[in-house]
């Protein structure tokens, strides 16, 4: 996993609340069988509207995304947050996150940060109104300042954090407790009378 | 019991927990993990890429639900190659990692969240897991199930845990006799109508009360699926005689003395009196009514007898333009009354509600009637469990003779990835989960209702008031 420090980027303000997953990887996308080429369908249908801010000049190469409240609700699909890396994105500013999203953001180097509401609306609309404006988000420092003044302090999860600075990739971070696994799925294994015990293949035996 | 009293939430995830280093998220044991085509290739993948192996195939199922066409034929060769392969990759990863896979010609293929219920492979006190956000319909038993991304579904496939952080605990009581023709989803509906679909960010959701209790297995899945709508990790309802009596006799229920056991084991699972919990919100039963939503976000919902609402209403300036798109979207002007608005279609179906007691409250409905002149109307069974049942109780017939289609399970309408879709501007009445922008085909307009309301949307060609709906021909249905 990519780590992520410090980076200083153009921001693309995305002003809707409740933007889900659906809009951010339309379902058409999640046939691929593979891991990267997404960032071409990001927003998708949004995109088809020339003045769509993805579409707009001043936005061009922008790796941060501020965006309104509960951004990332709905689906599950990992592949929002493949679509939003793939597309160069590396940070997401909002009020709050889904859950899911939350997750799947963290397991691709995707920085979400969580700011007041007036903060972030400032942050929209100085990224709207102003070609110059530059964003400066520091995970080591926990800051986020822009050129036109805006200086705050964001709190995250200090695991999180330690994650993402390190580019950790979790199946390693868990697989140091290997051992405390064996020991526990042996004893659930023989406790847990109702262990799930499908047959061998669902196949053979659908039309007995 | 002995200490602090627990909910039901804390027990569950008490004693699935591997380890809790310090300064980390707690490692939790998965005991279920299910698995589709659509959010699992790429996890395949990574294992064989880092050379892992799936550490239990016995506790990972699969079936093909997202992209399958619900056509008979459709099914026979399907023509949308991407789909195709992505069907065929999961057969050969299943094959290869020797994970039981309920393949589409099997008579137990169905909606995962159908599925794993009626195979019996859901129990109560479990960990459950699955690549697909409505995971949270296993709750139903008092398991604790969420929803997962690829890379989790990778992390579970080679470790059988995964790194969680504790959630907040809400419990939302619904009390009272819900009043005639108020269905499960209403109850959904009513709540996220309420607390907002980030209502219940970071929080898992125990349903109780009286108005819970009362519902059978299949509408406390309906509202145990909508937990997601509302943003919650899970929703979880304490295990009772109603879930045992669904599970008794199931595939891969306990048998004999073990059932005895299992029975005893999964009765202390329920909140101990006085457990705390982070949030509460009770609600009489009596407020609720059947709703339909205006917008293109769950929490944009009205009951069946009021008007799209002014944006004037909207808490902030940012829910205020929130609700303008929508409007705009959805084609809709404020103070227009939503029975007064008239659909295209119609889709009864979708891990929400698509089991037979669903079914059979829509039958009800649409016995003896026909269906608009204006509307196309279709009846995808959950599972083909589900259908069969359907089909022994004489339902297929009622709605063919109503003119539904009634096709093969799968989840179809309901996110569109098959081709079952809606035409841009096409308006829908639909008994499934979410009515995002494009969610049903790009440019469709969702209305999520109950499938009592979609069933009479469908006859009268515009949404109505199930509670003062004409019934006919009940001896169909005896």
């Amino acid at each position: 996993m990519k780590s992520f420090r410090k980076l200083t980027s153009k921001a693309m303000p995305l002003d809707r609340p409740n933007v889900d997953t659906d809009q951010i990887i339309p379902k058409q996308f999640l046939k691929r069988i593979e891991r990267t080429g997404y960032g071409e369908f990001l927003f998708y249908d949004w995109r088809q509207d020339k003045d769509f801010e993805l579409n707009r000049p001043q936005h061009r190469g922008a790796e941060i995304l501020i965006a309104a409240k509960n951004f990332g609700c709905g689906s599950s699909r990992e592949h929002a947050a493949w679509a939003l890396s793939d597309h160069g994105f590396r940070c997401v500013i909002s009020p709050s996150f889904a859950d899911i999203f939350h997750s799947n953001a963290g397991k691709n180097g995707i920085l979400l940060v969580t700011l007041p509401e007036e903060q972030v609306q400032t942050l929209l609309d100085r990224a709207a109104k102003h070609e110059d404006h530059q964003i400066t988000v520091s995970l080591e420092d926990k800051t986020v300042i822009d050129n036109h003044g805006f200086s705050a302090t964001f709190t995250i999860d200090p695991f999180r954090r330690y994650c993402l600075l390190e580019g950790l990739d979790d199946i390693g971070l868990s697989l140091r407790h290997e051992s405390a696994l064996d020991k526990f799925e042996q004893k659930h294994d023989a406790e847990f009378w109702v262990a799930p015990k499908p047959r061998e293949t669902a196949k053979g035996s659908a039309h007995a | 019991m002995s200490g602090n009293p627990k909910t039901l939430f804390e027990k569950v995830w008490e004693s699935h927990l591997v380890a809790e280093p310090a300064n980390e998220p707690a490692l939790l044991y998965i005991d279920l993990h299910l698995v589709h085509e659509v959010t699992s290739p790429q996890a395949f993948e990574g294992l064989r890429l880092a050379g892992r192996k799936l550490r239990r195939p016995d506790r990972t199922m699969a079936t093909i639900d997202h992209n399958v066409p619900t056509t008979i034929e459709g099914r026979l060769k399907i023509e949308d190659m991407i789909a195709a392969r992505q069907i065929d990759t999961l057969r050969k990863n299943c094959a290869d990692f020797g994970v039981t896979l309920y393949d589409v010609e099997s008579s137990e293929q169905g909606i995962v969240h159908v599925i794993g219920p009626e195979l019996g492979l859901t129990k109560p006190g479990m960990t459950i897991v699955c690549g697909d956000s409505h995971t949270s319909t296993h709750g139903a038993f008092g398991a604790l199930a969420f929803g997962i991304g690829t890379s989790e579904v990778e992390h579970v496939m080679a470790t059988q845990c995964l790194p969680q952080s504790k959630p907040k605990t809400f419990r939302i009581s619904v009390e009272g006799e819900l009043p005639d023709s108020v269905t499960a989803k209403d109850v959904a509906l009513g709540i996220i109508g309420r607390i907002g679909t980030d209502g219940a960010t970071g929080c898992v959701i125990e349903y109780a009360g009286s108005a819970i209790r009362s519902l059978s297995m299949e509408g406390r899945m309906t509202v145990c699926n909508m937990s997601i709508e509302a943003g919650a990790r899970a929703g979880m309802i304490a295990p009772d005689e109603t879930t045992f009596a669904y599970l008794k006799c199931r595939e891969f229920s306990p048998k004999g003395p073990d059932w005895d056991k299992a029975v005893g084991e999964w009765k202390k699972l329920a909140s101990d009196e006085g457990a705390k919990y982070d949030r509460e919100l009770v609600i009489p039963a009596i407020e609720l009514a059947p709703y339909v939503t205006w917008g293109t976000s769950p929490g944009m919902v009205i009951p069946v007898t009021e008007a799209v609402p002014d944006p004037a209403i909207a808490k902030s300036d940012a829910d205020r333009r929130g609700f303008e798109r929508a409007l705009e979207y959805m084609g809709l002007k404020a103070g227009t009354p939503i029975e007064e608005v008239a659909i295209d279609r119609v889709f009864i179906g979708s891990c929400t509600n698509s089991r037979i007691e669903d079914l059979r409250a829509a039958a009800k409905v649409v016995a003896g009637h026909h269906v608009h002149a204006h509307v196309r109307a279709m009846v995808v069974p959950g599972s083909q469990k589900v259908k069969a049942q359907a089909e022994k109780e004489g339902l297929d017939h009622v709605f063919r003779a109503a003119g539904f289609e009634w096709r093969e399970p799968g989840c179809s309408m309901c996110l569109g990835m098959n081709p079952d879709i809606l035409q841009p501007g096409e308006r829908c009445a639909s008994t499934s989960n979410r009515n995002f922008e494009g969610r049903q085909g790009r440019g469709g307009r969702t209305h999520l209702v109950s499938p009592m309301m979609a069933a009479a949307a469908a006859i009268t060609g515009h949404f109505t008031d199930v509670r003062t709906w004409e019934f006919k021909k009940e001896e169909v249905l005896a």
